[in-house]
């Protein structure tokens, strides 16, 4: 498939970067930088991508980055954020790139008081569902049903996936977006629309990891597409913290499809199927109501 | 705010006013900082400056310590003038990015009033707070009045911008912190000659896109800390220089030690803070009774004064160090600091170290006295640290 901005020839990451193959989170830098352009700094605390972007001295990236501590991506963007107003440096745009254990964990702290302060930044979580850098290990975004190192298959994650889009979104910025690295040009769309936006904006990315997930790399974009088809990760928009809009009807693909690629939910039966069924289409009619509320 | 009531008067300001006419004058550019007693009215002052426009500066009101410390990292690696302020808890909160501006090499500046640590709750001051993080790696000055908290402040964004090297000045709670004091406050153009705006040579900078603080190999990261070290050592070199540059507009130094009465001591007392104050009034009661008694007032806490105090110290045959903190299960941390500046001297005098006021209780001339007449009487230290006042 031929994607009108997914594939132009702008590109701000390098060869010899160092992620897995299949990774997820690479691609999702690759896509929003190509949003983004030059005049961008990013701020990547602890996570996968304090490793990709490569050792000291070299880094993959094209555009200026500053690493971080695991609980401050949020606010070092704040930071660099109010260092450049106040210089009129008024046309760069900060994107904070954080993994979902420095953004629904550790992270949530900093990033609840930027949104509250609503500082012009960009906040984007790539979402692999588990603190994959430190060898998978649950987090908050880890779904029911999967197995981690710290969630043995036969005491998989019995929690429920916390929904970060919806704690953002409850802080009344005026964006925040969900995408999926299957759906490269609605991620660049989103972060264009990102960068115009007159305060913070959150994008949520599912970003699969084939090395934690148990997964083939080759599969990387086909279980990102899965993922939107079978309501897993619908495609969606809050505009202000109350207007919902969905940007793409699901195929409505049986959840088991997208399970059954996955190494890390082989051990589930057809009753723990059922009730990743059911709550995936109990969220789906929830994110409906949403909708509607505000038409 | 008129500026004509403010700048080149004398004015009578509480110690953490002094901090704030010192970041005004400084003309900070970010400021991050979250309320915490007994430090918050410096910065409480600081955003009415803001608000009026007087010091155009972004004021960034963030949810904890750690995030004040975060954004000061931010904004001084994007290129601009920092500053923050706190105490005990917030101080501690702040430990992990506190590593993270000095391993950054960020000119930030901290005001730390010292105040005891929980539980129980203490608001009052003593030094654990600061002296817990001695191996961070921030420059450290510990001050005796408003007049020079409002200095250091001024001299501690040039010693920083000079080194690239974080700087913390420290002041005790209540005593300076909310005691007001007849302050000097200098004329904004003396502050602009001596102190001139921040031009970073090394920021985030869209047009040379470099990565920072990423992953170092230890084919690198050894290299990188000794060049911390240099960088501490050349604070030494730099504060001396930056004091007397201070004092050519001013007319006020301050020294990174100060000697009182020294030349012919037999018994040196060692104190840092606002107990300097207070051993100064005793040392000078006691000279006029004949008693060969001196001080030595440690300004600067690190970079560590070396020769300075052994030059002084050296010529003592006691010395007593009074130090209002402890690490537990070993003595005094100002003790520990002069034994081992001193132990390699062939000739090197008695160390008696004494740990007194933690939690903020009042130290006395009384107490002072007591310190100076045991040590006179005493031939050796029994224990590794004697305590003061103790009501057990």
């Amino acid at each position: 498939m031929r994607w009108k901005f997914a594939n132009n020839s702008e590109e701000y990451m390098d060869q010899g970067h160092l992620a897995c193959p299949g990774c997820g989170g690479a691609y999702a830098m690759r896509l929003a930088l190509k949003a983004l352009g030059k005049n961008t700094i990013v701020v990547i605390p602890a996570c996968c991508w304090s490793i990709i972007d490569g050792p000291f001295p070299l880094h993959s990236l094209k555009v200026p980055v500053y690493h971080t501590a695991f609980e401050t991506a949020a606010v070092v963007a704040s930071g660099i954020r109010a260092s450049l107003d106040i210089k009129g440096k008024t046309d760069i745009e900060v994107l904070a790139f954080a993994g979902d254990g420095g953004t629904l964990d550790i992270g949530i702290q900093a990033l609840s008081a930027a949104c509250e302060r609503n500082d012009k930044i960009i906040y984007a979580c790539y979402d692999n569902e588990a603190y994959m850098n430190t060898g998978i290990q649950r987090s908050s975004a880890t779904p029911y049903g999967a197995w981690t190192t710290t969630t043995p298959r036969e005491n998989f994650k019995k929690e429920r996936k916390k929904n970060i889009s919806e704690i953002i979104a409850a802080h009344r910025i005026p964006y925040v977006a969900t995408a999926s690295i299957g759906f490269p040009d609605d991620l660049i769309i989103k972060f264009k629309k990102a960068k115009e936006v007159k305060g913070t904006a959150f994008i949520h990315i599912f970003a699969p990891c084939p090395t934690g997930w148990r997964m083939a790399p080759e599969l990387m974009i086909t279980i990102s597409q899965l993922a939107v088809d079978c309501k897993v990760f619908p495609l969606y928009e809050v505009f202000d913290g109350v207007k919902y809009v969905i940007n793409y009807q699901p195929k409505n693909i049986p959840v088991k499809e997208y399970l059954k690629l996955q190494g890390r939910f082989s051990h589930l039966t057809e009753k723990e199927i059922e009730i990743i069924q059911r709550e995936v289409d109990y969220n789906w009619e929830i994110l409906i109501k949403k909708v509607k509320l505000y038409d | 705010m008129k500026e004509s009531l403010i700048y080149g008067k004398k004015k009578v300001v509480t110690g953490n006013h002094a901090v704030s006419y010192g970041v005004l004058l400084s003309k900070a550019e970010v400021i991050a900082a979250y309320p915490i007693t007994p430090q918050t009215q410096i910065v409480e002052l600081l955003s009415e400056f803001c608000a009026s426009g007087l010091l155009k500066a972004k004021f960034i009101k963030v949810e904890s310590e750690h995030s004040a410390m975060a954004a000061c990292v931010g904004a001084a690696a994007a290129g601009c003038r920092t500053f923050t302020a706190t105490s005990a808890h917030g101080l501690a909160l702040m430990h992990e990015m506190l590593h993270w501006a000095v391993g950054g090499r960020l000119p930030i500046v901290l005001a730390n009033v010292n105040r005891a640590m929980g539980p129980g709750w203490s608001v009052w001051t003593d030094q654990n707070d600061s002296l817990s993080q001695r191996d961070v790696g921030f420059v450290q000055f510990y001050c005796e009045s408003n007049q020079e908290v409002l200095d250091t402040t001024i001299q501690a964004f040039k010693i920083a911008e000079t080194c690239l090297i974080p700087v913390m000045l420290v002041l005790d709670a209540f005593v300076l912190s909310h005691t007001s004091e007849p302050v000097d406050i200098p004329y904004q153009d003396d502050v602009n000659k001596f102190l001139p705006p921040y031009k970073p040579k090394y920021f985030l900078d869209i047009n040379d896109p470099r990565a920072f603080g990423g992953l170092t190999s230890p084919d690198h990261y050894y290299e990188i800390r000794y060049k911390i070290e240099e960088a501490h050592r050349k604070a030494l070199k730099v504060s001396e220089e930056v004091d007397n540059d201070f004092y050519q507009i001013f007319g006020r130094k301050y020294g990174l030690v100060e000697a009182y009465h020294c030349e012919d001591a037999k018994l040196i007392l060692v104190t840092s803070g606002t107990i300097t104050g207070t051993a100064r009034q005793v040392i000078d009661e006691e000279r006029s009774k004949g008693k060969r008694v001196g001080l030595l007032k440690i300004r600067l806490f690190r970079p560590s004064p070396f020769s300075q105090i052994k030059e002084i110290l050296t010529k003592a045959e006691k010395v007593a160090v009074i130090d209002r903190n402890i690490s537990f299960g070993h003595s005094g941390i100002f003790c520990q600091e002069i034994k081992s500046i001193l132990y390699n001297e062939i000739r090197r005098p008695m160390i008696f170290g004494f740990v007194i006021g933690l939690g903020g209780r009042d130290v006395i001339p009384e107490d002072i006295r007591e310190i100076i007449d045991f040590t006179y009487k005493a031939d050796y230290p029994q224990e590794m640290v004697y305590f003061r006042g103790l009501r057990i």
